[in-house]
């Protein structure tokens, strides 16, 4: 029981990480109909940038307390958003309008520059970060087992809920949000409502991008080590998330990530360290063959 | 051609020797004909005449092989139409609407009349930021937007469904949302295409009101229509297409009773299916 509970705190943490990256490629999808195979890699960007705004603030000694994680996780998504932006604009855009795989490739093309750009600028060497956040709360005991509910664990599901509580604002409540749910609904008709869609795609990926920052700041603070390449298989995983809460739905992606997380999380625990990535994976293949919309996605799929 | 030349002052379009050409086929050759200000402007013809084509050209679908197409608005420069994105159109003030119905199924009424002034709102909200921060200008300018767009609700008989997915409203109001959706841009000039297709006579002769309403109010409007008893009541003036060539420009009264319009509508014309596409 107490074993369980511990396992849940751990999935629900690891599954809001998932979340975070899965909205943006669900986002993507929806407004373009491109899986963005780039999105994992910005995620691993956004790690990159907090541990340096980490070093850059020891440095100046002021790593100390909540404002300075703030800092950091701001920091973050600022300069991984440029990221986002610069990615749609450079690979993407000039390739609207051509044929479908096209911004696909060309979006494989970038998972592999990202990684590289940074293996060659930042080393390949996984980079270990001392724990800025220590400690936690005793939730239960049950004889020498100790469940613990760490205030990383808290972080990382505070944070989580509060950015997709503004992002759910952002997209239901705003102009922008209406224009984001129009384009992604009939593009040309949106731009002949006078709506810049160019633009609203961008934005689109600049608030990805940021999405993904956070994710990657979470992940720096709960493990405290990255690498050049924690990109591929964190994307990986919460495309399977997204693609299981129904791959265009934002809700969905948030949903197929919980579950992933946990779905990893309990196999770990209860049969198989080793093959928990073979766990995730499979729900991924059994999805498309039996569940091809995911658990929340709309009817009518055509794209891939 | 019959009728005269008018002068730019009074014009609101002006379509000067528009050509299209989709690989080897000619869908419309050196068109030219004007819209003028405060008009209802009829675009009629048989099927595959090239009217939706040449509606495509004036909203930005497709570049024209050649001609031009400018907007005439007062105190300003005439604006190209044919070499502006989409959404530059739009903001020129031309709004149009399409035979097959194009709304924004998963939104409800109001958003669909909202994302119309998107352009507007997004001005007065320092790019939705403010939003964010509830900042005060925004509350105002969303209620302006929420306004207008009550106000078309009104003038479409759609008041009591604007919280309604549009998706789910029945056909003949679904339509009539589209034209309260394309009047929400404040547009100086209404395309609109088939407008009463699918309408039983009752709901032919509210549309046909409606649009008198809106020609009432200033706004000038471009209309494909194959119903005729509509097209002649309101239009001021009849331009007619076949295969692909402007074979009349003139009042209701004179298009009417032309005999190259009549042979087009019921002479020995084929029922050739060109590239009329959507």
């Amino acid at each position: 029981m107490a074993y369980a509970l511990q396992q849940l705190i751990n999935g629900i943490s690891l599954g809001m990480i998932y979340g975070l990256i899965a909205v943006g490629y669900t986002m993507v999808y929806g407004i373009i109909g491109m899986i963005n195979f780039a999105h994992g890699d910005v995620f691993m960007i956004g790690a990159f940038v907090a541990l340096i705004a980490v070093l850059l603030l020891q440095l100046g000694g002021a790593m100390d307390g909540p404002a300075a994680i703030l800092l950091v996780l701001l920091a973050s998504m600022a300069v991984t958003a440029l990221y986002g932006w610069t990615l749609e604009r450079l690979a993407y855009r000039p390739l609207r309008g051509s044929f479908r795989l096209a911004p696909l490739i060309s979006a494989i093309g970038m998972s592999i520059v990202l990684q590289n750009y940074v293996q060659i600028s930042q080393g390949a060497r996984v980079k270990p970060l001392e724990p800025l956040v220590r400690g936690g709360v005793e939730v239960m005991r049950d004889g020498p087992f100790v469940v613990q509910f760490s205030y990383v664990q808290m972080l990382i599901i505070g944070v989580t809920l509060a950015v997709l509580a503004v992002f759910t604002l952002l997209v239901t409540r705003t102009p922008l949000g209406r224009a984001m749910r129009a384009c992604e609904q009939d593009l040309k008709m949106a731009a002949l409502l006078g709506i810049d869609t160019n633009r609203t795609i961008s934005l689109t990926f600049v608030i990805g991008a940021s999405l993904a920052a956070v994710a990657g700041t979470m992940y720096l603070l709960r493990y405290g080590v990255i690498d050049f390449y924690i990109g591929f298989l964190a994307g990986v995983k919460a495309f399977t998330a997204a693609v299981l809460g129904g791959i265009g739905s934002l809700p969905g992606a948030v949903l197929g990530g919980l579950l992933i997380g946990l779905i990893e999380t309990f196999w770990s625990a209860y049969f198989s360290v080793q093959y928990k990535d073979v766990a995730a994976f499979s729900i991924l293949a059994l999805t498309l063959i039996f569940l091809p919309t995911g658990l929340l996605g709309r009817q009518e799929v055509e794209k891939v | 051609m019959t009728g005269t030349i008018p002068s730019p002052r009074d014009m609101i379009l002006e379509v000067a020797g528009l050509t299209m050409r989709f690989g080897g086929l000619l869908a419309v050759e050196k068109v030219s004909f004007a819209a003028m200000r405060g008009d209802i402007t009829a675009l009629i013809g048989p099927n595959g005449a090239g009217k939706t084509t040449v509606f495509n050209c004036i909203t930005g679908f497709y570049r024209p092989s050649s001609g031009a197409i400018r907007l005439h608005l007062p105190g300003a420069l005439p604006v190209s139409l044919h070499r502006l994105p989409g959404h530059r159109i739009a903001r020129a003030g031309v709004a149009r609407t399409f035979q097959n119905i194009r709304l924004f199924p998963g939104m409800t009424a109001l958003e669909n009349l909202l994302v119309a002034q998107h352009n507007r709102l997004m001005a007065a909200t320092g790019w939705g930021i403010g939003a964010v921060l509830g900042l005060s200008r925004y509350p105002r300018a969303e209620r302006e937007a929420i306004e207008l767009a009550r106000c078309w609700l009104q003038a479409t008989a759609l008041l009591d469904r604007a919280d309604d997915p549009a998706g789910a409203l029945p056909y003949g109001a679904q339509r009539r949302l589209e034209i309260a959706r394309a009047m929400c841009t404040n547009p100086s000039l209404l395309c609109l295409d088939e407008p009463a297709a699918g309408l039983n006579p009752r709901e032919s002769e509210e549309l046909a009101r409606l649009l008198l309403e809106i020609r009432s109010q200033g706004t000038s409007i471009l209309l494909i229509e194959h119903d005729m008893g509509v097209v002649m009541r309101i239009s001021d003036r009849v331009v007619v297409l076949d295969h692909g060539r402007l074979i009349a420009d003139d009042i209701p009264a004179v298009v009417r009773a032309d005999p190259k319009v009549i042979a087009a509508y019921l002479g020995e014309s084929e029922e050739e299916e060109e590239g009329e596409a959507a």
